[in-house]
């Protein structure tokens, strides 16, 4: 990585920590939603719907999708789209740094807070509810991973073609409900009926939710799911990348 | 050889045409003031000798380099000032200052510029709380602190107190004796008049004009004036009719002419003839602002007006 690429990433990570908002919803809300719901002591208990599962374990892979949810679509296209229009991007562009490297810090600092949020999520759920550490680790890595690069390019999609921070807000609201409930908030994938199941997995929350589930299980997610991922990453990548507005 | 050559560069937004086939040559080293009404394709030009935008017609070269397309090899080489460019809200100045001296091989010292421009005092404080003033000092500050070759400061003193544009200018003298080349866009007669080596006047996409600050002058259609209150009244006719004179005004008592130096002493001696007495007589040289009006037919914008 070249010098300016640098002390961009590090100059930015130290503005990121000046947003308390994006913190907050990213890195703390998700631990304590886990915290509030596994305080709900029916919550704590197998449930037969759930094939025996209890709702705090089903619970856990959502609080995760929320903070790679809120990072991307709520937070990040936000900061790329005002990189933007306060032209940053464009004084950047007169200097030996390219504004590129301003936009690659974001995907990387929004990725991260999600990595700690996710953490902090499986910590908790393990150390006060009891919840399970993922049955195949290496499985649980892959799905979140491949999870969280399709949400930060479909954020870089809205970031890109947005044209002031406060519409890429707009549409980041708009994308952000449909993501939350495919993804389980409201109610988890498994226990959707059979037909919105169906459509809710192909979703990038739908396929992600159900691919952390089975790998908290202890099993290979479907390759159904791992695909579904893939191909929302690649197509969101590049439509960011395609049809980003410089100016 | 010259470290900037434009030649027929055309630029067209829509059906708007900024730049009409321009062609420009600076040498290095110069200090080169660009001035012309809004509009005039100043700012489109600056861009694309910046390498921000492709050419639409034409060539810029800057320092052999297609700067739109040799990005590696020109950015090292350039410090720009924008009219349009912010800063992340929450950066402060120092962070600024610092984050910009890492993009260059041998920057400047980031705190001296400050203390230069006057922004020790907020040298912490963020991007988004800075006045308007500040901002531009920081942009000033930012340009310069890569040592560049090349500098295009775009509305250099916009907004800036006197104090601070006098801080600035003495910034662009210092980097010119450093050996740097400068272009600078402007709407201040003053600052033109005493920073810069050749003016080039722009108007409607192309340069109308361009010389030393002295020859524009006396390019002027009136380069000399003269001022007097008559002992009694005068038939202002009988003065247009003079050698060299362009012009004749009767405010209150008081009659302005405008003309040559022959126009002068054909006046004196006509104004003699007629036993007419002259008070309280003026002459002056016209000044950049007065050939600024003639070569571009637009006010003059000076920030004390």
């Amino acid at each position: 990585m070249s010098s300016p690429a640098r002390t961009i990433l590090r100059t930015e990570s130290k503005l990121f920590l000046r947003e308390p908002g994006a913190m907050f919803w990213i890195m703390a809300f998700p631990t304590l939603l886990v915290v509030i719901l596994g305080s709900i002591p029916s919550f704590r208990d197998p449930s037969k719907g759930l094939d025996g599962a209890r709702v705090i374990d089903l619970y856990v892979p959502i609080s995760i999708l929320l903070s790679a949810i809120m990072a991307s679509i709520q937070s990040m296209p936000g900061v790329m789209a005002g990189y933007r229009e306060q032209r940053v991007l464009r004084r950047v562009a007169t200097t030996p740094a390219r504004p590129f490297d301003l936009l690659a810090a974001q995907y990387v600092l929004h990725g991260a807070a999600v990595v700690v949020s996710a953490v902090l999520v499986l910590l908790v759920g393990r150390i006060a509810f009891d919840v399970k550490s993922p049955g195949s680790a290496g499985a649980y890595v892959l799905v979140l991973t491949l999870a969280l690069a399709a949400c930060l390019a479909i954020g870089g999609v809205i970031g890109g073609v947005a044209p002031t921070a406060r519409i890429s807000t707009a549409i980041g609201t708009l994308v952000f409900f449909p993501m939350m409930f495919t993804a389980g908030l409201w109610a988890p994938v498994q226990t959707m009926p059979h037909g919105l199941r169906t459509v809710v997995e192909l979703t990038p929350g739908g396929a992600a939710a159900r691919g952390l589930d089975q790998a908290a299980l202890g099993h290979w997610p479907s390759a159904h799911f791992v695909l579904v991922l893939v191909v929302w990453a690649l197509v969101a990548a590049g439509a960011a990348a395609r049809y980003f507005r410089w100016e | 050889m010259s470290i900037i050559q434009i030649r027929g560069l055309r630029m067209t937004y829509g059906t708007k045409v900024a730049v009409d086939g321009l062609d420009l040559d600076v040498a290095e080293g110069e200090i080169l003031g660009i001035l012309g009404p809004n509009g005039a394709g100043k700012t489109t030009t600056v861009e694309c000798i910046a390498g921000l935008r492709r050419p639409g017609e034409g060539s810029v070269q800057v320092a052999s380099l297609d700067p739109y397309v040799d990005r590696t090899a020109i950015t090292p080489l350039m410090g720009v000032q924008l009219q349009q460019a912010g800063l992340q809200a929450k950066l402060t100045v120092r962070e600024a200052l610092e984050l910009y001296a890492s993009f260059y091989d041998h920057p400047r010292d980031g705190l001296e510029l400050a203390e230069r421009l006057g922004l020790s005092e907020s040298i912490d404080v963020r991007y988004a709380k800075l006045s308007g003033g500040q901002q531009q000092r920081l942009a000033i500050a930012l340009a310069l602190i890569g040592r560049p070759r090349i500098a295009l400061l775009d509305e250099l003193s916009t907004g800036l107190d006197p104090r601070s544009r006098r801080d600035v200018w003495g910034l662009v003298e210092e980097a010119r004796e450093g050996g740097a080349t400068v272009i600078l866009v402007t709407h201040l007669m003053e600052e033109a008049h005493r920073l810069c080596d050749r003016l080039a006047l722009i108007d409607h996409g192309r340069i109308t004009a361009i010389d030393s600050p002295e020859g524009l002058v006396a390019r002027s259609a009136a380069p000399t004036i003269m001022a007097f209150t008559p002992s009694q009244p005068v038939d202002t006719g009988a003065l247009w009719d003079l050698t060299g004179v362009t012009d004749v005004r009767q405010h209150g008592e008081r009659i302005e002419l405008a003309g040559d130096d022959d126009s002068v002493t054909a006046a004196l001696g006509w104004l003699a003839r007629h036993d007419v007495r002259v008070g309280r007589l003026r002459v002056t040289e016209s000044t950049l602002d007065d050939a600024y009006l003639d070569l571009t037919g637009d006010p003059v914008l000076t920030e004390e007006n």
